[in-house]
C-alpha cells in the first residue's frame, strides 16, 4: 500500500511516502510556524526528489488532531484539496496516536502531551502489547495535575513525548511520583513517518474516509461556543 | 481562442464558496454556502467557528460549483483562491484546499485579492463594462472610492479613516435592537420609516475631499438613543434606521458623484456586500442619471460575498501571466493594489 502523510499539528510540519514495509521518505522540519507557507513546498520537494506520482498514491493519512487549530485546519484542506482531486481515501489518524507509535514497542506506559494553553494539555495515555498500539485512556484535554494522578494511579515507568514536554518537564519531575523518561529528539516530536506506518494498520482495518468526509478533531469547542454555553448554563440557574 | 475555466474558491469571512467561470465573464455555477445562522446566534461573525464551518463544507461546495458547471477538474485552465484580506483562519481553509488541486492537478494557481473581486463582480452582467471606471466599494471591512485604470489597476482617492460603512451599519442595528446582519435589517426597517425625521450628520474629513468617516454619526445615533432613554422619549426604530441611512447614503453619493465630476469619469461602479443596499442603488442611479453618467451595479447576489467574482478578477490576472507559488499565504491585511 503506497500512503502519502501529513502532520501539521503544531511547531512541527512533516510529510512523508510509505510504500508498503518501506519509508521511502520522510520530510521533518521543526521550525517556525509556517505551515501554510511550508507544507505544500515539503511535498513537492518530496514528489520531485522521488519522481512520485501522485496518482499512483493509495490513500492519504493525515494527523486529524488535537493540536493548533489553524495548523490542523492548513493539514486537513491540504489533504481534502489533495484527495478531490486525485479520488483518494482519507485515513485519519489521531495527533496523540500517532506521536505514541513513534515509540513503538515500547515497554511501559507511553504519554504524548501537547501543550493546550489554558493549563492543560492534550493527551492520551498508551502502551503497547509487542508492537500493537493499546489505549489506555482516551485522548482528551486535560490539566498537568490531573493527568500526573492519572499516571501515578497506573504506576508504571512512563515515558513523555510531545510539544508540550518542554512546557511542563520541571513540574512533572517535581509532582509525579512514578518513575518517568522524556523520549530523546528525534522520537519526542510529530512524525508523518509514524502517522503513515499507524495510517497502513489502521487502513488495513477498514479506518478511511472520503475526502469531503474528513474533519479536524480539535477535542475542544471555541471559545465563543464554549462561553455561550456557560451563559446558558447560568441564566438557566 | 480556446475557452478559458477556470475554478474559483472564497472563503475569507462567513461564506463558503466556489465558482466556475468561463472567459472571465460567463458563470457557469456560483455555489455559496452561507453561516450566517450560525454567527448571527452570537451577534456577529465569530472567526474560529467560520473556520471550522469552511473545513467541514468546501469539499463539497466545490464539488457542487463543478458539477453545475458540468465541468470537471481535467476541463480547467486555473484555480483561483480569495487570499486576503479576511479573516486569517478562513482564508487559509481557502487558500491551503486551492494550492492542493492545483497542485495534484498542475494547474496554474492565481491568488486574488477579496476586494478586487468585488470590483470585477460589475464585469459579470454588464459585458460592455470596461475599465477605465469610477468605482465606490462598501463592504463591512472597506469603504474605498477608487479609479479603476485597468483590470487589476487601482488609484485609491478616498477610504474611510474609521469605520467602514459596512460596519456602521452592524454597529447601528446592534444599538436599534434589530440585530445581526445589520445592513440587510436597516435597509428593510428604513422602508417603513422617514428618513427626514433625525437630523444625523454627514461625516467630513476636513483636509480631504474623498476620505469617509461614519464614527461621528455612529455615535450620533447613540448619543440620540440614549437622550430619548433618559427623557423617556419613544424611539421609532424604523425613522432611526432611515435617517441614519440617508447620512450615509448622501456621503458616499456626494463624494463619488465629486469624483466624477473633477476626474470627468462618465461610467461609475458601485461594489461590496453595501452595494447590495437599496437607498444607495437608487440614489446612486438618479445621481447618475442627472448627470449624464452611466452607472453599473451588480445584482445583490454579486454584491455579497462569492467566488464568481474571484473567478472573474482571477481571469483578468491569468491574462496578464499572474502565478503564485506552492508556497502562497492567507494575508489578512492584503492592501487593495498590493501584489503578496
Amino acid at each position: 500500500m503506497k500512503i502519502l502523510a501529513f502532520d501539521s499539528s503544531g511547531m512541527t510540519a512533516t510529510v512523508a511516502y510509505l510504500q508498503d514495509e518501506t519509508l521511502v521518505c520522510e520530510y521533518t522540519v521543526n521550525y517556525k510556524k509556517t505551515h501554510s507557507q511550508t507544507l505544500l513546498p515539503m511535498l513537492d520537494e518530496v514528489v520531485k526528489t522521488l519522481g512520485l506520482d501522485l496518482e499512483s498514491i493509495d490513500a492519504i493519512a493525515v494527523a486529524k488532531g488535537p493540536g493548533s487549530f489553524t495548523g490542523l485546519r492548513i493539514g486537513s484542506a491540504t489533504v481534502k484539496g489533495l484527495a478531490l482531486a486525485l479520488d483518494k481515501p482519507v485515513i485519519p489518524v489521531s495527533t496523540l496516536d500517532a506521536l505514541a507509535y513513534n515509540l513503538c514497542g515500547h515497554q511501559g506506559i507511553v504519554c504524548p502531551i501537547m501543550d493546550a494553553r489554558r493549563n492543560q494539555v492534550y493527551t492520551g495515555v498508551y502502551r503497547f502489547e509487542g508492537l500493537d498500539l493499546k489505549t489506555v485512556r482516551e485522548p482528551s484535554a486535560m490539566g498537568l495535575e490531573e493527568l500526573i494522578a492519572v499516571l501515578d494511579r497506573i504506576g508504571e515507568p512512563t515515558v513523555f513525548l510531545g510539544d508540550g514536554v518542554p512546557v511542563y518537564r520541571e513540574k512533572i519531575d517535581r509532582e509525579m511520583n512514578t518513575g518517568h523518561t522524556f523520549a530523546p529528539p528525534h522520537l519526542a516530536m510529530q512524525r508523518a513517518g509514524s502517522v503513515a506506518s499507524l495510517g497502513a494498520v489502521l487502513a488495513s482495518c477498514g479506518i478511511m474516509q472520503t475526502a469531503d468526509e474528513h474533519v479536524p478533531e480539535y477535542l475542544r469547542v471555541s471559545q465563543a461556543e464554549r462561553e455561550r454555553a456557560e451563559r446558558i448554563r447560568r441564566e438557566g440557574q | 481562442m480556446n475557452d478559458i475555466k477556470i475554478l474559483a474558491i472564497e472563503s475569507s469571512c462567513d461564506e463558503t464558496a466556489a465558482s466556475v467561470v468561463k472567459n472571465g465573464r460567463t458563470i457557469l455555477s456560483n455555489v455559496i454556502s452561507s453561516q450566517i445562522d450560525i454567527h448571527t446566534l452570537y451577534g456577529g461573525v465569530v472567526p474560529e467557528i467560520a473556520s471550522r464551518k469552511h473545513i467541514e463544507r468546501i469539499n463539497q461546495v466545490i464539488r457542487r460549483a463543478l458539477a453545475e458547471a458540468d465541468t470537471t477538474l481535467d476541463d480547467l485552465d486555473a484555480i483561483a483562491v480569495t487570499y486576503g484580506p479576511g479573516l486569517v483562519g478562513a482564508l487559509l481553509v481557502g487558500v491551503a484546499e486551492a494550492k492542493a488541486i492545483a497542485y495534484a492537478k498542475k494547474l496554474p494557481l492565481i491568488g486574488v485579492h477579496h476586494i478586487e473581486g468585488h470590483v470585477a463582480a460589475n464585469y459579470i452582467e454588464h459585458p460592455d463594462l470596461e475599465p477605465p471606471f469610477l468605482c465606490l466599494i462598501v463592504s463591512g471591512g472597506h469603504t474605498h472610492l477608487v479609479v479603476v485604470k485597468d483590470y487589476g489597476e487601482f488609484e485609491i482617492l478616498g477610504r474611510t479613516r474609521d469605520d467602514a460603512a459596512g460596519e456602521a451599519f452592524d454597529k447601528v442595528a446592534r444599538a436599534i435592537g434589530l440585530g445581526y446582519p445589520g445592513g440587510p435589517k436597516i435597509d428593510k426597517a428604513a422602508k417603513e420609516g422617514n428618513s427626514c425625521a433625525i437630523g444625523f450628520p454627514r461625516g467630513k474629513v476636513g483636509d480631504s475631499t474623498y476620505d469617509f468617516t461614519f464614527s461621528g454619526l455612529k455615535s450620533a445615533v447613540l448619543n440620540y438613543l440614549n437622550h430619548a432613554e433618559m427623557t423617556c422619549q419613544p424611539v421609532n426604530t424604523a425613522d432611526v434606521a432611515a435617517s441614519f441611512q440617508q447620512s450615509v447614503v448622501d456621503v458616499l453619493v456626494e463624494h463619488t458623484m465629486n469624483a466624477a465630476k473633477e476626474l470627468n469619469m462618465k461610467k461609475v461602479a458601485i461594489a461590496g456586500g453595501v452595494a447590495a443596499n437599496t437607498a444607495l442603488r437608487t440614489a446612486m442611479e438618479e445621481a447618475c442619471k442627472k448627470r449624464k453618467i452611466t452607472f453599473y451595479r451588480p445584482s445583490p447576489i454579486f454584491c455579497t460575498d462569492n467566488a464568481a467574482m474571484i473567478g472573474c478578477a482571477g481571469y483578468y490576472e491569468y491574462l496578464k501571466g499572474t502565478r503564485h507559488g506552492w508556497d502562497l499565504n492567507a494575508v489578512p491585511n492584503l492592501k487593495l493594489g498590493e501584489r503578496g
